[in-house]
């Protein structure tokens, strides 16, 4: 004998009305057969049986309101063989049989996140005596993807103007002679497209570096991105992995209007699953590149069209590598801590040198990667220097700036002397006319101003 | 069973024999059950959240795995319990992941619209509606960089036959020759809104053709036609030819979730096709012909019963998982 129960039409669902029955006591049913209507103010469902047999009660009558969910609404009589459980020892009730589950599971105790552990991230050395070697950024990007083809089969290139072109901003440069097209790929403009054809090639175990023309075109892709490499893993329990880098130039390049004008780091910041790393330097982008191909989580590799062609020394040594995960103190200082990432960092060593001219001596961080941000390096500078300005390009509310502030205060609040600021570019978007857009994002002369005000100058 | 993968493909593809037709049987009924039992949890709120159910349609994924090849690989919607038993998946760790517990597929973390089995070659389960059409593009790609000699079958709606990256997936798809099946399991409304209604073009397999992609549309009601045209067009794209498009006619009999009220079309239309177009009622004449006894069928049916009522009693028994698990599988260790 098996109770058939009032089903939940949805989650939330706790009664309802059992508006008609379709079957009387004595009537044999099959799995399938609609035995009954319920409604609630919502919707109207069919309860259809989930076995065979025969009716032997009617516990509800039609026409019942406000019956509960899970109530027993009839009585099946069932084939009691055919339901026995798989062996021969004496199993459970048919699960129609079991009541509802109640409240009773242990209250779970709150999980704590995990700390990461494990040894502290450094740079590689650099032996006495290396020597260093002259490079634009644009060709430390090209020679770190070059590199890592030679290396590992898996690892290809796809997106607009990569091969034949040699890449919109010449950062792909050579790589088609090198490496034919079955490994540098031209595709259309399709960016939602072929960003979803390197997750999935990721998805079976290729290793894509994804070029997009610039991130302002990734948004069409941003789906891929976010809901699918990002969040595969954890969905599936660990099975499936994207070891795929997206990649291209992130941020305002000069006059090209508020669609072509936007960093990123903030919204790809937010998401777990992904990496976010944000470059400077020569040594960096190379370094930072190889070490997103090989990782085995997504990466989102934000460049800069205007460092592209900036050229800085670059230890000229086998396999450079550099962490993701950890800042840079790019200059020491003891007066105030200022934080930027990518071109920003240039303008804030700028600033730091103007600053040291009044006196102020500016401890600069590159914090070179934006998730995971390398907190505990911010800490121990501003528990050092006790004032705290960050920069970003891109817009303040809820932006990587307001994430430090957020942090600091929470872990050093005692050593602030005074409220942290921020630098970012003004809350509209980046209008075209040089002088608008020159007032729009950050400055030397904003970051110095706002280092002076958090040292009361 | 001894035969060659090979010839088994060429039987379901000529016109089954016997003991093709009654492993056909077995796993329709096997989903239907399933599916109704997932329904039944669900009522009894056991399973949470959205619970698409793949009732009407069986045809289709039993269908195509009978002409599937080792290391071909599946990629489908939300809508994809019946193609993770179909493609071998245990029935015990689907049930436990609608139940969200530590035995199902993804340990709890994943529910009813994504589960995956790379061993079964089974690539999710995916809740945006035609994401998995670029994914499974993106699998195919893999198969030709590889050049493995595998095929990708992703699976779609119609409601997903009218979003963009389906066709930019298209166009690649055909430009570089990747060998890759779509499948378009056309069961006639996207939630509650009728084909009628949301296409311009309602004969789905004519959608490849500004792309220069063959289509064919289906009975997808009748699984021996399914293997047929699924053995037709993965010999297309195995062979180098690119992409074939199958449009598999079809009905969900079921509501598009569980809590779909189904305002949008007649209980007599939904009676019509269950009276007249059942895939499982169709196979059963072909069974009857083939001179299968009832006997054989109702062992069928014990063994499905047991099936389902065990995967229930795991899915209901399995513990939660550990609040510890909220944290893991969001990263990978870097290995180097």
């Amino acid at each position: 004998m098996t109770d058939i129960l009032m089903p939940a039409l949805s989650p939330t669902m706790e009664e309802g009305t059992l508006a008609k029955w379709h079957v009387k006591a004595g009537d044999t049913v099959k799995a399938g057969d609609v035995i009954a209507e319920i409604e609630t103010d919502k919707a109207t469902m069919e309860v259809e049986a989930v076995d065979e047999g025969i009716i032997s009660d009617i516990l509800i009558a039609a026409g019942s309101e406000g019956v509960k969910v899970n109530t027993p609404i009839a009585r099946l009589a069932g084939d009691e063989v055919a339901a026995a459980p798989p062996s021969s020892k004496a199993g459970p009730p048919p699960v129609a049989a079991e009541p509802a589950p109640t409240a009773v599971r242990a209250e779970p105790k709150a999980p704590v996140a995990p700390v990461a552990v494990s040894a502290p991230l450094q740079d590689p050395e650099i032996p006495a005596g290396t020597k260093m070697v002259r490079i634009t950024v644009r060709d430390a990007l090209r020679d770190a993807m070059a590199e890592e083809m030679r290396r590992d089969e898996r690892v290809f290139l796809m997106g607009e103007e990569v091969a034949q072109y040699q890449g919109a901003y010449k950062v792909s440069r050579d790589l088609l002679q090198e490496f034919g097209d079955r490994r540098v790929i031209d595709t259309p403009i399709t960016e939602h497209g072929f960003a979803g054809l390197g997750v999935g090639a990721a998805m079976a175990g290729l290793k894509p570096i994804v070029e997009f023309m610039t991130w302002n075109f990734a948004m069409q892709a941003i789906d891929q991105i976010i809901n699918s490499a990002a969040k595969t893993l954890y969905m599936s329990g660990g099975q499936i992995k994207s070891s795929i880098v997206f990649r291209g130039p992130n941020g305002a390049a000069s006059r090209v209007g508020a669609q072509h004008s936007q960093d990123y780091s903030n919204w790809y910041g937010h998401v777990p699953g992904l990496k976010v790393v944000a470059p400077y330097d020569a040594a960096d982008a190379k370094g930072l590149l190889k070490a997103a191909i090989r990782d085995p989580n997504p990466i989102v590799f934000l460049e800069h069209e205007m460092m592209y062609g900036v050229e800085f020394d670059i230890p000229d040594v086998e396999d450079w590598i550099v962490p993701i995960g950890k800042a840079k103190v790019r200059r020491e200082g003891t007066g105030v801590t200022i934080t930027a990432h990518s071109r920003m960092v240039g303008l804030a060593l700028k600033a730091a040198e103007e600053l040291a001219a009044e006196g102020i001596e500016a401890e600069v961080i590159d914090l070179r990667t934006i998730r995971p941000l390398d907190h505990e390096t911010v800490l121990q500078s501003v528990r050092k220097t006790n004032r705290l300005v960050t920069v970003e390009e891109g817009w303040g509310p809820m932006g990587v700036g307001a994430e430090i502030i957020a942090r600091v205060t929470e872990h050093a609040f005692d050593y602030l002397d005074a409220p942290p600021l921020r630098v970012h570019q003004e809350d509209v978007p980046l209008p075209y006319a040089a002088a608008l857009e020159a007032l729009s994002l950050p400055s030397v002369e904003k970051i110095v101003k706002a280092a002076k005000a958090v040292c009361y100058r | 069973m001894a035969r060659s993968k090979k010839a088994q493909e060429a039987t379901a593809a000529a016109g089954a024999g016997r003991d093709q037709l009654l492993k056909y049987y077995r796993d329709m009924l096997l989903i239907r059950r399933f599916e109704e039992r997932a329904g039944q949890l669900y009522g009894m709120g056991l399973i949470g959240g959205f619970c698409h159910l793949y009732i009407g349609q069986e045809a289709i994924a039993v269908g195509m795995e009978g002409i599937r090849r080792p290391g071909d690989q599946i990629i489908t919607g939300y809508r994809d319990h019946g193609h993770m038993l179909a493609a071998g998946m245990e029935s015990r760790a689907v049930m436990a992941e609608l139940t969200g517990r530590a035995g199902g597929s993804s340990r709890g973390k994943g529910g009813s619209m994504h589960m995956f089995s790379t061993e079964a070659g089974f690539y999710g389960g995916h809740g945006i509606v035609g994401a998995q059409v670029s994914l499974g593009t993106g699998l195919a790609l893999a198969n030709k960089y590889s050049a493995n000699g595998n095929v990708a079958f992703a699976y779609f709606g119609d409601g997903a036959a009218n979003q963009g990256q389906v066709y930019e997936s298209f166009n690649m798809a055909e430009l570089w020759s990747l060998p890759v099946v779509y499948v378009i399991e056309n069961n006639q409304y996207a939630m509650g809104t009728s084909v009628e209604r949301s296409a311009a073009e309602t004969h789905l397999h004519k959608r490849g053709a500004s792309f220069r992609i063959p289509g064919e549309e289906v009975d997808g009601m009748d699984v021996e036609a399914v293997a047929a045209a699924g053995a037709k067009a993965a010999e297309h794209a195995r062979s180098g030819q690119g992409p074939f498009i199958l449009e598999m006619k079809t009905y969900r009999y079921r509501g598009h979730s569980m809590s779909d009220p189904a305002k949008y079309r007649t209980k007599e239309e939904v009676d019509e096709v269950k009276k007249t177009r059942d895939p499982i009622e169709h196979l059963r004449e072909k069974l009857d012909a083939a001179k299968v006894t009832e006997d054989e069928l109702k062992a069928i049916d014990a063994e499905v019963k047991r099936i389902v009522a065990d995967a229930a009693e795991f899915a209901r028994t399995s513990p939660e998982p550990e609040p510890a698990e909220l944290y893991t599988d969001v990263y990978l260790e870097a290995a180097e």
